[in-house]
């Protein structure tokens, strides 16, 4: 059912020779792009290694090497996932969670939480801490976005510019309080917000794998729903799909998926625009059972290829962020301003 | 132009009523007296304290007045020239180009005084918002919307390519505290040249007539004669002075250009003439309210100007966006 409802809107193949089309047609740019990231993968954690490779140093190098990697991956995936599902959501490609402030959202609902309960209630490291603050940002953002996405505010671009102003004044509201914070205070709030790829924490990594794994099994089961959902909303509830409840689960799992991302390397504006533009490029059809490992291929090429290439090639390792918000910003703008051409 | 100028004279009802403007100006004077009464020193205590409001209070309340009404007559101005009431130096990418200027005169020519440091930074200013129309003028469905959000996003990258450069040669942090909008560092001696921004301000008040019939649209203003290259040129360069001046000298003040002049014309309509001393005003008082709140709101510390700005900027846009839509 899912292959007939999934046709391309956009002047893809037709329907006949995308319903003809071979599991390898489609399949294909997945697995180039897998081997891509693999290739960088191995890359990152061999290439430059200062020790010989029969000592015992050189398996430590690794081994933290690896802890970079993980922490790439799992930003990845969220971002990808996040950005994947958010289109489905909210019907149209240009907004993502980030440009819309999710993660300043994020950062936000951290500094509130630390502002107003102090260092004292922010030391209580662990999981149900983290859950709780997790809670807050994603009630806020379900409400939030839930408000701004729902009936009659359906104007594109007011949404898109309403989410870019938030962003902005999320970011201000914070970095005020930031300033109220005491010294102590912000030294634990930065310890949970500033991540960078390069020193990603080994702590979280086993908690975001659990989260980020569930999220892509439940994702991954209702994918056939999802192709639904993002035919738009009409249409879905044509189909008998209970819209709202959908849409709202969504943007659950998105805000999830955003705090793990930024809790891990901080907020990355365009990257998952940038993913989710350059997957709809290469996909051959429409369905989440394409697009969504197509993105994480995507977004695993993309931020392991930068790290790499900046790493060993620029020795500027601290730099794969901007870069990559560079040319998702300019990605973005040439998107929207062919959009508004036509 | 003389005869242009007559036909947009302001109806004579307006100019009776003198005193509402009157009040508004005593209010800003008096919220520029309570600004160089507060502070950390107690400037009644002893004879240092006279000294004291010359060399840091004066100075930095001139300097609240001056970057306040150049930003916000300049913000109107903006509109006037993109025909779009959402669009300032802020949500055109035209402060981030003055601080790739600034930067880059930094580091490229670090002999460069503080008035060539200016220059560049303005000259970078007049690029990034002439790049801003030329892509607008290449947008052929230009909605209300669009626009800003098109000058955010190539601000964006501009600061991107900003953070870049700056981090390759170790500048980040002082990148945040050149950019970041605040009077802290405002002393005697090192605001003065923000004097250039009321020449802006006060050629604003010159060309506001041609800039309102620039606003009609090239087309229109052609057809009544008005040279609209010149005054777009003209226009725009006023806007990348004022920003450059400011972001050289105190740093980012975001979405003053554009809150002002929106709510000045909610209240009174959209007679550009007529509402530019209100605009100057209101430039003037919501930079010295942030200002004090940042100043009082933490005791003896401050907080910048700028997420002041920030917050009230940001709250007051999204409003004037849901209105507008509802409207």
């Amino acid at each position: 059912m899912a292959s007939i409802i999934t046709v391309p809107s956009s002047g893809l193949p037709a329907l006949e020779t995308y319903a003809k089309s071979s599991w390898w047609h489609r399949a294909w740019p997945i697995l180039a792009v897998t081997a891509l990231a693999l290739v960088f993968a191995a890359g990152i954690l061999s290439y430059g290694n200062p020790v010989p490779i029969d000592s015992p140093g050189y398996w430590i190098i690794v081994q933290s090497r690896l802890t970079a990697l993980g922490t790439i991956a799992f930003v990845a995936v969220s971002q990808a996932l996040a950005t994947v599902l958010f289109h489905t959501a909210t019907n149209n490609r240009i907004l993502t969670p980030s440009i819309l402030g999710f993660d300043a959202l994020y950062v936000l609902t951290q500094t509130a939480l630390v502002f107003v309960f102090g260092a004292s209630a922010s030391s209580l490291e662990g999981i149900p801490k983290i859950l709780a603050q997790s809670a807050l940002m994603v009630l806020f953002a379900t409400l939030l976005y839930g408000w701004l996405f729902s009936g009659k505010r359906q104007n594109l671009h007011l949404l898109l510019l309403v989410g870019v102003v938030l962003g902005i004044g999320f970011g201000s509201v914070s970095t005020l309080m930031q300033r109220l914070l005491t010294p102590s205070e912000f030294d634990v709030l930065s310890a949970r917000l500033f991540g960078s790829i390069s020193k990603g924490n080994p702590e979280y990594l086993p908690f975001a794998a659990a989260i980020v794994g569930a999220i892509l099994v439940f994702v991954w089961l209702r994918r056939r729903t999802y192709d639904v959902v993002s035919l738009g909303r009409d249409v879905a509830i044509g189909l008998g799909v209970n819209y709202r409840r959908e849409v709202r689960t969504i943007l659950i799992l998105v805000a999830v998926l955003v705090s793990v991302a930024v809790t891990m390397v901080g907020p990355m504006t365009f990257f998952g625009f940038l993913v989710a533009t350059l997957t709809y490029q290469f996909a051959r059809g429409d369905s989440h059972a394409e697009k969504i490992p197509l993105a994480i291929a995507i977004g695993m090429a993309t931020l392991l290829g930068a790290t790499f290439v900046l790493k060993h090639v620029f020795a500027a390792a601290g730099l794969v962020t901007v870069i990559i918000e560079f040319a998702g910003g300019i990605l973005f703008l040439v998107v929207l301003l062919r959009k508004g051409m036509r | 132009m003389s005869t242009l100028a007559s036909t947009v004279e302001e109806p004579p009802r307006l100019k009776q009523r003198w005193w509402p403007l009157a009040t508004a100006i005593l209010v800003v004077a008096s919220l520029l007296v309570a600004s160089i009464a507060i502070g950390v020193y107690d400037i009644t205590a002893d004879d240092f304290g006279g000294e004291l409001v010359w060399i840091t209070r004066v100075p930095r309340t001139l300097a609240l007045v001056l970057a306040g009404a150049a930003l916000a007559t300049s913000g109107l101005v903006m509109q006037m020239l993109t025909q779009n009431r959402f669009v300032d130096a802020t949500t055109s990418g035209t402060t981030e180009w003055a601080a790739l200027g600034l930067l880059l005169s930094a580091l490229l020519l670090p002999d460069l005084g503080l008035v060539g440091k200016m220059v560049v930074a303005s000259c970078f200013a007049f690029v990034g918002a002439m790049l801003f129309m030329l892509i607008l003028n290449r947008v052929v469905i230009r909605t209300t919307l669009v626009v800003p959000l098109i000058g955010i996003m190539l601000g964006a990258v501009v600061s991107a390519a900003t953070t870049f450069i700056a981090a390759q040669f170790n500048l980040l942090q002082m990148l945040g505290t050149w950019f970041m909008g605040s009077f802290t560092a405002v002393t005697r001696g090192r605001y003065e040249v923000l004097w250039v921004v009321a020449i802006v301000t006060l050629l604003v008040f010159l060309l506001a007539d041609r800039i309102t019939v620039a606003g009609l649209g090239k087309d229109v203003a052609t057809s009544v004669g008005l040279n609209y290259r010149a005054i777009l040129y003209s226009g725009t360069a006023l806007v990348a002075i004022a920003a450059g001046v400011t972001v050289v000298v105190v740093g980012f003040l975001p979405l003053l250009g554009l809150v002002v002049p929106n709510i000045v014309s909610m209240i009174r309509g959209d007679h550009v003439r007529a509402n530019l001393p209100w605009v100057a005003l209101g430039g003037i008082a919501l930079v010295t309210v942030c200002d004090i709140i940042g100043r009082v709101i933490i005791r003896p510390f401050e907080v910048p100007v700028s997420m002041v700005l920030g917050l009230v900027g940001a709250v007051v846009f999204i409003t004037l966006l849901l209105r507008r839509q509802r409207g």
